[in-house]
């Protein structure tokens, strides 16, 4: 018996560390995969509470619902998509600059 | 007065024609008149004239059919406002009726006259392309004098008062560019706007009178006019006087009565054909007609009509006397005309409205033949003079296509075409044209003796009418009158002995030619009315045909009996101005460079005449000049130095300038509004420069301000 | 204190010092390792939630196929480490401060605002049938066809883009 809340502290926890290194590290690699960890922690909210409604249905002897996986399973194929795109502008990036600072990318300012 | 509203027999339904035929010539005239020669131009006008007049033929038949009955047709809405109802109404009565034939037949006469005339006309002064424009404002008039006989309110009768007033305005200024003898001067347009000015003074009085009439008498209706008249002159005899009178002054300026008539002889300055029909035989008769037609308003107030007989008197006299100075054919006529006119507005002053229309139809036959006539003398003289002169300059180059500039320059530098200026008008030149000019003669003759009121020409009938009603209203009128009879018939004769007998004085006169037969046969046509015309209104019992036809519009008048003392003494009275005349100019005719024989025994008196009693001085020394030293006053003082330098420049400007200067511009602008709008710029632009640095570039320092949004919005719901 | 707390809690501490481990690590490498390892670990709390499925994509799309094409990336470019960061000194302070104040929020709003009786238990040996799964697949492909076709568009779009971004201009510069 664990309340649905630690899962979303954990998930919490786990985001604020995915936005730290968004926000500390300055290769774009790193920062990447920082993403990567944030939406995993939204995923995990996902399936914590789509398995609380899941028992309640249960419980209600009711159709047994999957609407949080599924939606977990979407942000699966979007991460993917994502990851292909960005890593190619990465290596673009690093193509053209011959480094992958992303301080370095600060020509767009006022 | 009967009114049918509805008449349905007859030919009213045609009286818009009166107005809508000579438009429609002119329209014609005006859009292809470019395309048209002059036959056809000619042709046109009239006969858009001459069914104006076949109209004119068609409503008094079939007005004499309705027993005489007036008729008001209504045409189009006019004005409609409040209690004041205006339609644009045809008023077909038997005053209105015999005005529309005479301006109609007459006027298409002259039409035809003027096809001859202007042809000759436009080419000795080397613009053949104002043919048409001539023709156009001759139509123009027609139509516009139509509306003034026509109408059935005095607003509708004013339109057409003013439109001939322009007519006679465009018609004067005709050559606005050259006097009368081809030379470039503004001499006629300065006549032209004399004219359009003094005719304006008479028009002030005439709107005046319309004012009072519609406040006192609630209306510009005719009938409801006279309706509403007699009530008021009993409880408010001055308001009724006071209409009389102003539209007298009116009547003075359209008429060329004292002390308006000065602009009359100058008018001379248009071509013939217009001083015959303008200013001779039909506009310068409305006067006459507006009293005429106003009747049951003088009849109230006798000492309104004793006015109106004395100026008619008083300018008969007074005109008479000054024609027998003149040199000029055509001013002799144009005094000769005042004069007239002075006659009918007597006439029409003592009541004899009757006697005044008589007159006004017969003078408009035998005055038109004259003034017709003296065209033709002077066109004669104009042909002689340029076979002479084109005899005598074989060799030298035609100017007639040559640009008016050109021909400006030419004259300037003094090198007219014939050598010196050859003045056709003037009588002196003449002499022994009767055996030149045999047909003109004839005609001029037959238009003297009817002018002269000699037995039994038209004028005499109707002259006779009016100085009988004169001996039987008022004997000063009647001695004024006869008086000028008398002057009438000696200026006349003047003229016959000097332009017709003893030898011709220039060579011009010597090989002067006879007019055309276009121009001719109207004249014949005058001249058999100008004999016959009395027999309209013979003093005979049973005869009276025009006074029982003007009888019902104005009421049963009394049909005098030939009265022989009146008449006869009139007559010889003619007879003897005739034979004095003969006596001074005729026995001994005038010798080349002779001065006038009267010169000298009348002395100064004759200078008077000579010079118009030196009226037009007098109006420049009592009115003009005083008037134009006031505008210059005005302008330069008051408007000048007063207002525009010192009130404008100093008083407003300065204290403008001073004040935007100082309180406005330093103060309130420059320390107040500027220094705010300057610091809302700096207050920006320190603000950018800050936030600018904001926009790094640095996508971390981007998201770590998304971070901090995300803490404070969280921050927000905690402590919410 | 329940079997299920425990291994919740074991797990939580692997998870956050994986994820830790990426952020901090100075090899780029390193940091691909680790948050391997915290893919692996958000797949057995998967597991533990009855998503048998979602755990099984974790492992293989997630831990398998995106990381391992991080590490082609990485091994591409170099894993060398970045020289110590001239501009924005006051950002790593920050957010730090920023994090913590974030967490610290965060919990006290999910504790303060907990439901009573939201809580879940591990789920039995019957859940890792095949119907479970077959109702997923019902749902997945009737009610929620539409946005499945569309990831599908998605993905192709991804590829034609990585593809066109990284491709040799023929005929070179």
């Amino acid at each position: 018996m664990i309340p649905v809340e630690y899962y979303v502290i954990l998930s919490a926890i786990l985001f604020v560390i995915g936005a730290l290194g968004v926000l500390i590290r300055r290769n774009p690699l790193i920062i990447f995969m920082s993403i990567e960890l944030m939406l995993n922690a939204a995923n995990l909210v996902f399936v914590a509470y789509g398995r609380t409604y899941q028992i309640a249905a249960e419980i209600a002897k009711q159709k047994p619902i999957f609407d949080g996986q599924i939606f977990v399973f979407f942000v699966i194929a979007v991460a993917a998509a994502e990851v292909a795109v960005g890593l190619a502008l990465i290596v673009e990036i690093f193509k053209a600059k011959k480094n992958i600072n992303i301080d370095e990318l600060n020509s767009l300012k006022g | 007065m009967h009114l049918s509203e509805s008449v349905n027999t007859g030919f009213f339904f045609l009286a818009p024609w009166l107005v809508f035929a000579p438009v429609v010539g002119l329209l014609i005239n005006a859009i292809f008149g470019k395309q048209l020669s002059e036959k056809v131009v000619g042709t046109v006008a009239s006969l858009a004239s001459g069914t104006a007049f076949v109209v004119s033929v068609l409503l008094a038949y079939s007005l004499s059919l309705n027993h005489g009955e007036a008729v008001r047709w209504v045409f189009a809405e006019w004005i409609h406002i409040g209690t004041l109802n205006l339609d644009w109404t045809f008023r077909i009565d038997s005053l209105s009726t015999t005005m529309m034939l005479v301006v109609s037949g007459v006027g298409t006469l002259i039409h035809i006259y003027a096809i001859g005339y202007m042809h000759e006309d436009v080419r000795f002064k080397h613009e053949e392309g104002r043919f048409t424009r001539f023709f156009i404002f001759l139509n123009l008039f027609i139509a516009a004098m139509m509306i003034l006989v026509s109408g059935d309110s005095y607003m509708m009768l004013f339109v057409g008062w003013e439109g001939v007033g322009l007519c006679s305005f465009l018609l004067i200024g005709f050559w606005f560019e050259m006097d009368t003898l081809a030379r470039p001067s503004w001499a006629n347009s300065d006549a032209a706007k004399k004219a359009f000015i003094v005719n304006r003074v008479g028009d002030f009085g005439f709107l005046i009178a319309g004012f009072l009439m519609f406040w006192y008498l609630g209306s510009f209706q005719f009938d409801e006019v006279f309706k509403a008249a007699p009530a008021i002159a009993e409880s408010a005899p001055w308001v009724i006087v006071a209409i009389t009178l102003f539209m007298l002054v009116g009547v003075a300026g359209k008429s060329a009565q004292i002390p308006l008539y000065i602009w009359l002889p100058d008018a001379m300055a248009g071509p013939t054909p217009v001083s015959a029909l303008i200013h001779a035989a039909t506009m310068v008769t409305a006067g006459v007609y507006l009293v005429s037609r106003s009747a049951p308003i003088y009849t109230l107030v006798p000492q309104a009509q004793y006015i109106v007989a004395m100026v008619g008197a008083g300018t008969a006299l007074f005109a008479a006397t000054i024609a027998v100075g003149q040199y000029d054919i055509k001013k002799v006529l144009a005094y000769s005309t005042i004069s007239q006119l002075g006659f009918m507005v007597a006439a029409v002053g003592m009541g004899a409205y009757v006697a005044g229309m008589f007159h006004l139809i017969t003078h408009a036959f035998f005055k038109a033949l004259l003034f017709l006539s003296a065209g033709s003398v002077i066109l004669g003289l104009e042909r002689g003079h340029h076979a002479l002169a084109h005899a005598h300059h074989e060799e030298k180059p035609k100017i007639k296509g040559k640009r008016k500039e050109e021909r400006e320059l030419e004259s300037h530098s003094g090198h007219e075409e014939h050598g010196e200026v050859f003045d056709p008008g003037d009588m002196r030149n003449m002499g022994g044209l009767r055996k030149t000019m045999p047909i003109t003669f004839w005609l001029y003759m037959i238009g003297t003796l009817a002018l002269a009121g000699i037995f039994p020409f038209a004028g005499f009938w109707s002259k006779d009418e009016i100085l009988l009603d004169a001996s039987l209203h008022y004997t000063s009128v009647y001695w004024q009158l006869t008086i000028a009879a008398f002057f009438t018939a000696f200026y006349m004769g003047r003229q016959i002995w000097m332009v017709f007998f003893g030898e011709a004085r220039t060579d011009a006169a010597k090989h002067a030619e006879e007019s055309p037969k276009v121009m001719t046969l109207p004249l014949v046509v005058l001249a058999v009315l100008s004999v016959v015309g009395g027999a309209l209104n013979l003093p005979f019992e049973g005869f009276h045909n025009l006074g029982h036809w003007l009888g019902y519009t104005l009421g049963e008048v009394e049909s005098l009996p030939l009265n022989l003392i009146v008449a006869g003494v009139s007559t010889v009275l003619a007879l003897a101005a005739i034979f004095v005349s003969w006596l001074i100019y005729g026995r001994n005719p005038l010798k080349v460079n002779q001065p006038d024989p009267l010169k000298k025994p009348l002395g100064f008196i004759f200078t008077g005449m000579e010079n118009k009693w030196f009226v037009d001085e007098g109006y420049f020394a009592i009115i003009i000049n005083p008037f134009t030293k006031l505008s210059q006053f005005l302008a330069d003082v008051i408007d000048w130095r007063f207002w525009h330098d010192f009130v404008h420049d100093t008083v407003i400007a300065g204290t403008y300038n001073w004040l935007s200067e100082i309180a406005l511009n330093r103060y309130a602008d420059q320390q107040g509004i500027d220094a705010f709008a300057n610091w809302l710029g700096t207050a920006t632009q320190w603000i950018s420069a800050n936030v600018r640095k904001v926009q790094n570039g640095f996508v971390r320092s981007y998201a770590l301000s998304v971070l901090l949004g995300v803490v404070l919005i969280l921050g927000y719901i905690i402590f919410k | 204190m329940t079997s299920d707390l425990i291994v919740f809690l074991v797990l939580s501490l692997v998870a956050i010092a994986t994820a830790l481990g990426m952020v901090f690590s100075r090899n780029s490498v390193y940091s691909a390792l680790f948050l391997v390892l915290n893919f692996v670990t958000v797949a057995v709390f998967y597991l533990l939630l009855g998503a048998p499925f979602i755990a099984m994509s974790q492992i293989t799309v997630y831990a398998g196929a995106i990381m391992v094409l991080f590490l082609f990336v990485i091994m591409l470019l170099g894993a060398e480490s970045l020289a110590p960061a001239k501009a924005l000194p006051w950002q790593k302070p920050l957010a730090f401060t920023l994090a913590v104040v974030l967490v610290v929020e965060a919990v006290y709003l999910i504790v303060s605002r907990a439901q009573q009786g939201m809580s879940i238990t591990a789920p039995d040996a019957s859940i890792n049938n095949m119907n479970s799964l077959r109702e997923l697949a019902m749902q997945l492909f009737s009610q929620y066809l539409l946005p499945f076709e569309v990831t599908s568009i998605l993905l192709l779009v991804a590829m034609v883009g990585a593809i066109v971004l990284t491709r040799q201009e023929k005929g070179g510069k």
